[in-house]
């Protein structure tokens, strides 16, 4: 079901929340709504959802206008931020609320809630209360029961923030594998670019009330419309008004003529890549981004005179 | 108005109705007929000399008995919350049970002890202490009754604190009883001080017990709240309303003690 | 002052360690004193109540406790205790509820003024219930000498307890429970039945245990408006009472005991329910 927010506004008292933010969603994406705290990525979501009003702006799901109706109207999923377990319920109960609420027979509650913990694969804890799963676990259960009501549209609220690394990047994965099985409109919201790039097939960046640039995680990373974006989604080198990524940055042995003279302050291993902070001539401070290979060649050590090739900047208009 | 907001406004008349009912109106009342008629009935049952008697004994007993239970109620909280023994539950129990005995029964049980035919009776006769129908048996009465406040408010932010201060200061080179009196309790201190305003408001209030054991002898052991009873049952309602609204202004200040107190202890009411 | 001795040294001379100061704080001398005065004030009472309760053996505890006005007194008590608990859950939880969530100027007075049951002296609280319900009441209701008094006033005693009780658990209870619910298609009743009130139901019952123990023993509020008619507005305590005035002790222990034994019972049962119903929340 595709998802249409025409000039939704809201205020938190003095606190400008949302300033007339538009927005479409196709159906059955996979779209994030990224940006850091306070950028009103949350509310809208829970706009959307209908756990808050706006004050202005119509939202509109599979072309019918939901702005008036409340939450449990709205066919839409909600995945919390701590999960919002059913504390005093066991799993089962938990997951086969909303089918309860409807008042579904008992034998149709009990098959697809041994339908969905299989999906979400937390079989056999169906009796389990939530103070005894993890927090992994916790996630998957708020996943199964928010999918048990079959929602047109799936909304998560930063659902891997409370987790450990892990664990995150495992439910990353299995988030993306299970909207492939799916297909059901997704929106997640997140801090972390990171997440939004590896998971969503569409990045909404959000900045401050207002939404800076939507787009594909490519077209963000290389298209990017104004140095927030830049800087935000991937690392960057700030030069004044001008913006390089470190791996664009070539560094060579030094050769007269060639690029900058730049002296490398710090070489840290992280692995894979290798992490270059180099002071140029004129005193200013970049750090390069190379691949081991790249390293090994150039015998790289602390206070190395190397060449440095910077791309074409990136400025941005005022 | 929608629905919500409607059913909102119901719900909130609902129990504010109540309130009004239950406490409101009631209190309200007391303060009108009390004054009813000027200040200058009220101020002459007031001052007059079995009235000004009952305040005096109250007060002395109240600065008696709690005080020592404050002590108790630091000493048993530290006991609890930083001794080790087997028992602590049960002994958690008896500190509490003074909520679960009805004030006529602490009053009882106390005659039986310190009364002329109780447990101890001949030997507090032989020794000319008159414990029963006279002061000090009230002070008892008063003491069990509000025993247990100090310690059920200190024991919580014993608890809290933890013992990482106290063993800092060991470390420097403090004693016991200086970590206790520089450390802990000014730490604790407003658990303390919340608990000494609850037993002292329980203790000014304090009827059932010091009823049975005080004789109820006008002019000798009346403390203020028999007093209101002994001006009742003689048609003085005057009287009994002045003492009454004394009573009830001390509560007050006692509400307003606990209000502002709250903020300064793991906040127990909501705002 | 003398420079702290430093731990190091402390050790060198041999001088033991310093323990955590409640083991040693109150010291023998502490504990002693403290088990002198518990044992004063509760444990000697309590123990010569028990003993005396029991002085004439079953068959006499018996025989005081059925006596005609004896069980009427006790049957008056514990069936108003009964039915102001019940009361109290409903109207406490309700006030709570707004004292939480709701929203209005004055709040904060009201909120200070659940606790004046706890404050005022319970001679005072009868008082003043006497001066509107009461003979002469300016609204015309009048409920002294009746069982409706006693009613009237326990409510008015025991009203904080499931107030006080509710309250910090409602605070605390994360809302995004109810919003679940709402999103997953539960109307504002549902959410209220099947997750607020499940949620808040062991601070219900500890609420109301407490209630009922002070219930059945309070006194203080019942003396000048129940009128303290035998078989009619005669409660446990003030038959205690007068059996005490008529030195009738073995009379007035039996029914002591026998109240007591009850809010030890009530209280022992609601706190192991109250906890089972609790063990998965925290």
């Amino acid at each position: 079901m595709a998802i249409e927010v025409r000039e939704v506004s809201k205020r938190f008292g003095d606190f400008v929340a949302l300033g007339d933010v538009s927005l479409r969603v196709g159906d059955g994406a996979l779209t994030a709504l990224l940006g850091p705290s306070g950028s009103g990525k949350s509310t809208l979501l829970r706009i959307i959802a209908g756990l808050e009003s706006p004050d202005s702006g119509e939202v509109v799901i599979d072309e019918q206008n939901v702005t008036d109706a409340p939450a449990r109207m709205r066919g839409v999923g909600f995945v919390f931020q701590h999960y919002a377990p059913f504390k005093h319920m066991t799993v089962h109960d938990n997951v086969g609320f909303g089918l309860s609420v409807r008042k579904r027979p008992k034998a149709e509650i009990r098959e697809r809630v041994k339908e969905l913990l299989g999906l979400v694969r937390l079989e056999g804890l169906a009796e389990r209360y939530p103070s005894q799963l993890s927090g992994g676990q916790l996630q998957r259960m708020a996943l199964a029961r928010a999918l048990a009501v079959q929602p047109q549209v799936l909304l998560l609220d930063e659902p891997f923030g409370a987790l450990d690394a892990q664990v995150r990047a495992e439910l990353r994965e299995w988030l993306r594998r299970l909207h492939e099985e799916i297909h059901v409109t997704t929106i997640f919201v997140t801090h972390d670019q990171e997440e939004a790039m590896e998971v969503a097939e569409q990045i909404v960046v959000m900045n401050k009330g207002r939404i800076e640039q939507a787009g594909t995680p490519r077209e963000l990373y290389e298209s990017p419309g104004n140095e927030f974006v830049m800087s935000f989604i991937g690392p960057v080198n700030r030069l004044g008004d001008a913006f390089v990524r470190p791996h664009d940055i070539e560094i060579l042995p030094s050769v007269e003529g060639v690029g900058t003279e730049a002296l490398v302050e710090r070489v840290v291993h992280l692995g894979f890549e290798v992490r270059v902070e180099l002071k140029l001539h004129d005193g200013r401070d970049i750090w390069a981004q190379i691949t081991r290979e790249n390293a090994q060649q150039l015998e790289l050590r602390e206070g190395q005179i190397l060449s440095v090739r910077l791309p074409a900047p990136r400025v941005f208009a005022a | 108005m929608s629905a919500n907001a409607a059913r909102r406004l119901g719900v909130r008349m609902l129990a504010l109705g109540y309130l009004a009912l239950l406490l409101g109106a009631p209190v309200g009342m007391i303060f009108y007929r009390t004054f009813e008629h000027g200040l200058a009935p009220v101020w002459s049952a007031v001052t007059a000399p079995n009235a000004e008697h009952a305040f005096w004994l109250s007060l002395e007993i109240v600065a008696i008995a709690v005080p020592l239970n404050t002590i108790f109620g630091i000493g048993m909280a530290l006991l609890l919350e930083r001794g080790r023994f087997w028992g602590k539950g049960l002994l958690g129990l008896v500190i509490d049970l003074p909520f679960a005995i009805s004030p006529v029964v602490v009053g009882l049980a106390l005659v039986l002890v310190y009364g002329k035919t109780g447990w101890l009776g001949d030997w507090l006769t032989t020794n000319g202490i008159q414990i029963i129908f006279s002061v000090p048996g009230m002070v008892i009465a008063t003491a069990v009754v509000s025993l247990p406040f100090v310690a059920r408010e200190t024991m919580p932010v014993l608890r809290e604190l933890g013992i990482d201060a106290e063993q800092a200061a060991e470390t420097l080179g403090a004693s016991a009883w200086q970590t206790f009196w520089r450390v802990t309790l000014p730490a604790i201190r407003w658990g303390v001080v919340y608990g000494v305003v609850l037993s002292t408001a329980r203790a000014l209030g304090e009827f059932g017990a010091v009823s049975i054991v005080s004789g109820r002898i006008e002019g000798q052991t009346q403390t203020l709240p028999l007093y209101v009873q002994d001006r009742f049952e003689n048609f003085d309602s005057t009287g009994a309303y002045a003492a009454a609204v004394l009573l009830a202004l001390l509560a007050l200040g006692t509400l307003l003690a606990m209000n502002l107190l709250t903020r300064r202890t793991r906040g127990r009411t909501a705002s | 002052m003398s420079p702290p001795p430093n731990s190091q040294g402390a050790l060198a001379l041999g001088r033991p360690r310093v323990p955590a100061i409640g083991a040693r704080g109150a010291g023998a001398l502490g504990k002693g004193l403290l088990g002198i005065y518990l044992s004063a004030l509760v444990l000697l009472p309590v123990a010569a109540l028990l003993s005396k309760a029991g002085s004439g053996g079953t068959s006499a505890f018996w025989r005081e406790i059925s006596n005609p006005e004896a069980l009427a007194a006790i049957k008056l008590t514990l069936a108003a205790s009964a039915i102001v608990v019940l009361i109290n859950a409903i109207f406490g939880t309700l006030i709570a509820w707004v004292l939480v969530r709701d929203e209005f100027p004055g709040k904060r007075f009201v909120n200070t003024l659940i606790d004046l049951p706890f404050a005022l002296p319970t001679i005072v609280a009868g008082v003043v219930l006497l001066a509107l319900y009461g003979k002469g009441s300016p609204v015309g209701v009048d409920v002294a000498f009746t069982r409706a008094s006693v009613g009237l006033a326990l409510l008015f005693v025991t009203l904080p307890f499931v107030v006080r009780s509710v309250q910090p658990v409602l605070l605390e209870l994360d809302q995004a429970m109810e919003e679940a619910a709402a999103s997953l298609g539960a109307g504002p009743a549902t959410v209220l039945r099947r997750i607020v009130l499940p949620s808040l139901a062991p601070a219900i019952i500890s609420g109301v245990a407490l209630s009922f123990a002070r219930a059945i023993g309070e006194y203080g509020s019942l003396v000048l408006i129940t009128g303290e008619l035998p078989f009619k507005t005669e409660v446990g305590s003030v038959y205690i009472f007068g059996q005490i005035s008529n030195e009738n002790l073995p009379a007035a222990a039996a029914v002591s005991v026998l109240l007591l034994l009850v809010a030890l019972v009530v209280l022992g049962a609601l706190s192991f329910v109250s906890h089972r119903r609790s063990r998965h929340v925290r």
